[in-house]
């Protein structure tokens, strides 16, 4: 077709959670895609590129929703982009194995009008379950073509391309919104009516629906073109509330249910379904007392290997990026610029590489398995009651678990919570969790010097800040509190091809989100620390470092450098005291008031530009702000109360 | 066994639950002043009507099925007790007995009627035990007078009552949240046939198994959601005392 040369087309994948949608994108993108937000907001917009056919496709991977309300930011960005900016074709991914559900949605997507047909993808998993699917009389009954998939084997993607550019290249018309029972029908054709002067980017029969589902964002733009509508709406929906007995939105949901009910039954038939070893193994993963013991017998395994391994490669990377320093010295000299250099730029970006592959890499191949098997949504399920306390639902720990590794992935990681403000606490409170180099720290002088006990108080005395913290945060943060409500996908081996491309593409967007911050914050100390700025800096910090927490002047240096790397802490005060036993130099008390400190008192560097990149520089400000004054103010009352009780 | 009997067990053994201990026997029999025998009998069919989960010397857990009898006769009790006391003017120590003895005969219709009258009363006056919810399907006690006349009521309880392997049918979602629209979209909708397969301790979610696929739900909104129960219990039904006395307590009670 003439009309499409010269321009990419487009097309966006839509479907709920854990239908393999993403697993169909990176099929047609591969490697051609990038990962980053939607402008302003903490959802991830994946974007790739594939050619076909000689035309060349930019493919959007929209995320993985329920239903086109404003519950969740996710699901506005979803409409948004589906109304404003009308994708040459919509491929709606369908999980076969729960058809109805699924099709609810389709149903959804269908009333925004775009020019769509579907992906009937895990086509396996439902024969599994003992469900065929006439894949022709789904087709028939939505009006669009259907065709069946099993992504995770690249099954079927070549003959939905096919489809998908028959489509454009007939010119399919658009999907046909489904018909309500006549006495909804009615009203809405009459709201349809009324709408008609609006101006929005969605059909008017949407608009007309959203209104009477009581839409707040719809109705914000209605209203406030013609505040007279509101009366007329507000009749029609306590008409319709009058006939059905129940309000509009639970109304208008069980008619789209009842015909993406009947669409399912009539679609499939039912032949005996087997047991799978999922259902046996979820009966252990999910028991009161057996879940329990797994889960922390697998978080265990996971921490113990993970940090071994980074340990290992940290060991290893230490060693090649002290012999790139010789040669670098051998070729170059000690000159003030080439120091500069060194220290300044290539040290931060090794110092990021020192975090990234031993520790992020690792963990974000873990998570990316985790979440294929479905594990992880029994791990929020068996914690939810839990991190019901702190204000957030079962979903929350698994960022908060990651923060023990490090924080970056962790604040990355809220991302799964539905709401910003979910997002925001979550974030804060992970930001508090002891990472793994907080770790060293208090082992390595904690442990080490004034014993494991006092280590493990350490850590105690943290998790009752994040408990008082995380409370205060839910009570200080607006908006309604979410309960847990998430779909316990059956468990699924994990696809290697699947679990690879996620962590790349990951480890890409971290590499380029987080490295450019540290890069220019470690520059920025070591040019301030050339030119004397810091001992200034440190006069200034003395009076809290010296009579408030009752630590040595130089310290306060350290702390500064903390902020790059927080084990750096341990290592640069070893080398400005001039020695490796901290006994010599520090008290007891002195030790644990600056573990403590080190502990809370600042996220580091890249956890800030992760807090930045999601939540913007003024939140990310908030929390760096309170946690250094938290670390302050605490630490010098843990120092006289260690005083008065005689500590050490 | 008299209706009235199984109503005295029930509402006795939801008085232990809802403090989330198990019912004893011996409590049970001191609180109904029978003997313990009899009440491991009674328990035992108890939860062979699927009334109760029943461990022998451990106690007894109200399913959501007998949570949902629990809760409509505990509820007429309290309401009793918040008569008495508020506009009879009867003393705290006295009304819990005399509730006792009306809750029997006093019709669904007549409970809701008097729950209006007194203005929706959330705790009974004696010891501050919160009422069951309202197992109306409305929003606000405006359209209670209307909602009140279809008889019989539903027996419904809340979706997170149920007890894993039980299942019921939606009969409605309460509150108009955010969170209770997302109910909705993940298929809890009127008419819905769901089953508990399984509860996190701690008053930890629960899994739901609804439309052929598996939800987690927070106990929080799982108590937004009430669940009917297709076969109410033959010859449990408070039908006879309904028929005699529906009439009489709307004209009193109601203005």
């Amino acid at each position: 077709m003439a009309t499409l040369e010269g321009r990419p087309l487009r097309i966006a994948l839509a479907g709920n959670a854990n239908v393999g949608k993403s697993v169909i994108f990176n099929e047609l993108t591969g490697l051609h895609q990038h990962v980053g937000n939607w402008p302003g907001k903490t959802v991830e917009r994946a974007e790739g590129t594939l050619s076909f056919r000689g035309y060349t496709i930019d493919v959007v991977d929209l995320p993985g929703i329920y239903s086109l309300s404003t519950y969740s930011i996710e699901e506005l960005v979803s409409r948004e982009y589906i109304a404003v900016e009308h994708p040459d074709v919509l491929v709606n991914v369908v999980d076969a194995s729960a058809l109805e559900r699924n099709l609810f949605f389709t149903l959804q997507l269908m009333e925004l009008e775009p020019r769509m047909l579907i992906a009937l993808n895990q086509i396996d998993m439902a024969e599994k379950k003992g469900v065929e699917i006439d894949v022709g009389a789904l087709s028939e009954m939505l009006g669009m073509p259907v065709v069946p998939t099993v992504a995770v084997k690249g099954v079927g993607i070549q003959e939905l391309m096919d489809q998908v550019i028959e489509v454009i290249e007939s010119d399919g018309g658009r999907a046909r919104p489904p018909t309500y029972g006549p006495e909804i029908e009615e009203r809405v054709l009459e709201l349809v009516k009324a709408v008609e002067n609006v101006d929005t980017p969605y059909p008017r029969r949407w608009v007309a629906v959203k209104l009477l589902e009581g839409d707040s964002e719809i109705e914000g733009i209605v209203y406030d073109h013609d505040p007279s509508l509101r009366d007329k709406v507000e009749a029609i929906s306590r008409e319709m509330e009058e006939i059905h007995g129940h309000d509009t939105p639970s109304v208008l949901a069980s008619e789209r249910y009842a015909l993406a009910s009947r669409m399912a039954l009539e679609a499939s038939t039912i032949v005996t379904p087997g047991r799978s070893w999922g259902s046996r193994f979820d009966e252990v993963t999910s028991h009161p007392v057996l879940g329990y013991l797994f889960m922390a017998a697998s978080i265990l395994a996971i921490f113990f290997s993970i940090f071994s391994l980074g340990d290992y490669i940290t060991g290893l990377l230490d060693i090649a990026f002290g012999a790139l320093n010789e040669a670098y010295v051998g070729v170059f000299g000690l000159g003030v610029v080439v120091t500069f250099v060194w220290d300044g730029i290539i040290d931060g970006m090794l110092g990021g590489f020192g975090i990234a592959l031993p520790y992020i890499v690792p963990f974000y191949i873990v998570l990316s398995v985790l979440e294929d098997s479905g594990y992880l949504a029994r791990i929020a399920f068996l914690m939810d009651s839990v991190m019901h306390r702190i204000g957030l639902h079962g979903k929350g720990f698994i960022p908060l678990m990651l923060g023990f590794g490090c924080n970056v992935p962790a604040c990355l990681g809220c991302r799964i919570m539905e709401t910003e403000r979910e997002r925001l606490i979550c974030a804060f409170v992970a930001s508090l969790v002891p990472c793994a180099a907080r770790s060293i720290v208090i082992m390595g002088l904690v442990a080490d010097y004034v014993g494991f006990p006092w280590a493990m108080l350490l850590y105690l005395i943290d998790f009752i800040l994040i408990f008082l913290l995380g409370r205060l945060a839910f009570k200080a943060v607006p908006g309604e509190p979410m309960g847990l409500i998430m779909e316990m996908p059956p468990y699924r081996v994990p696809s290697v091809k699947v679990t690879a491309q996620r962590t790349w593409f990951r480890v890409k967007d971290f590499v380029y989100e987080a490295f450019p911050i540290i890069v220019v914050g470690n520059m920025v100390i070591i040019l301030a620390s050339m030119v004397g700025l810091l001992g200034v800096v440190e006069r200034a910090m003395s009076p809290i470092m010296d009579l408030w927490l009752g630590l040595p002047t130089a310290t306060g240096v350290v702390l500064i450098f903390g902020v790059l790397r927080k084990e750096l802490t341990l290592i640069l005060l070893a080398s400005l005291m001039g020695t490796t036993n901290f006994a010599d130099i520090l008290s007891p008390i002195q030790m644990f008031v600056f573990a403590f400190v080190v502990m809370i008192y600042i996220p580091c560097i890249a956890t800030i530009a992760v807090l930045v990149k999601e939540f913007g520089y003024k939140r990310a400000a908030i929390i760096t702000a309170s946690e250094i004054a938290l670390a302050i103010v605490l630490g010098g009352i843990i120092y006289r109360i260690l005083m008065v009780v005689g500590f050490g | 066994m008299s209706s009235e009997s199984v109503e005295d067990y029930l509402r006795a053994i939801h008085s232990y639950n809802e403090k989330g201990e198990l019912a004893k026997n011996t409590d049970l029999a001191k609180q109904l002043n029978v003997s313990p025998p009899s009440v491991t009998q009674m328990l035992q069919r108890l939860a062979d009507e699927g009334l109760v989960e029943y461990t022998p010397y451990k106690g007894a857990m109200l399913t959501g099925k007998g949570m949902a009898h629990a809760q409509r006769i505990v509820r007429k009790h309290r309401l009793l007790e918040r008569f008495l006391h508020d506009v009879l003017g009867m003393g705290k120590n006295k009304v819990h007995n005399e509730a006792g003895m009306l809750e029997h005969g006093l019709s669904d219709e007549a409970a809701a009627a008097l729950c209006q009258t007194l203005k929706n009363p959330e705790t009974c006056p004696d010891d501050s035990s919160p009422l069951p919810p309202c197992p109306l399907d409305v929003e606000s006690c405006e359209e209670c007078p209307e909602a009140r006349k279809d008889r019989p009521f539903k027996l419904l309880t809340e979706l997170a009552n149920l007890k894993p392997g039980e299942e019921g049918v939606v009969a409605f979602v309460r509150g108009g949240t955010k969170a209770c629209q997302r109910l909705l979209d993940m298929g809890l909708t009127r008419g819905t046939k769901v089953k508990v397969i399984n509860a996190a301790p701690f008053f930890g979610p629960i899994e739901v198994e609804v439309r052929e696929t598996v939800l987690a739900l927070g106990r929080g909104l799982a108590h937004h959601v009430f669940v009917e129960f297709e076969n109410g219990l033959e010859g449990m039904k408070d039908g006879a005392s309904r028929g005699r006395h529906q009439r009489h307590g709307r004209r009193q009670w109601q203005r």
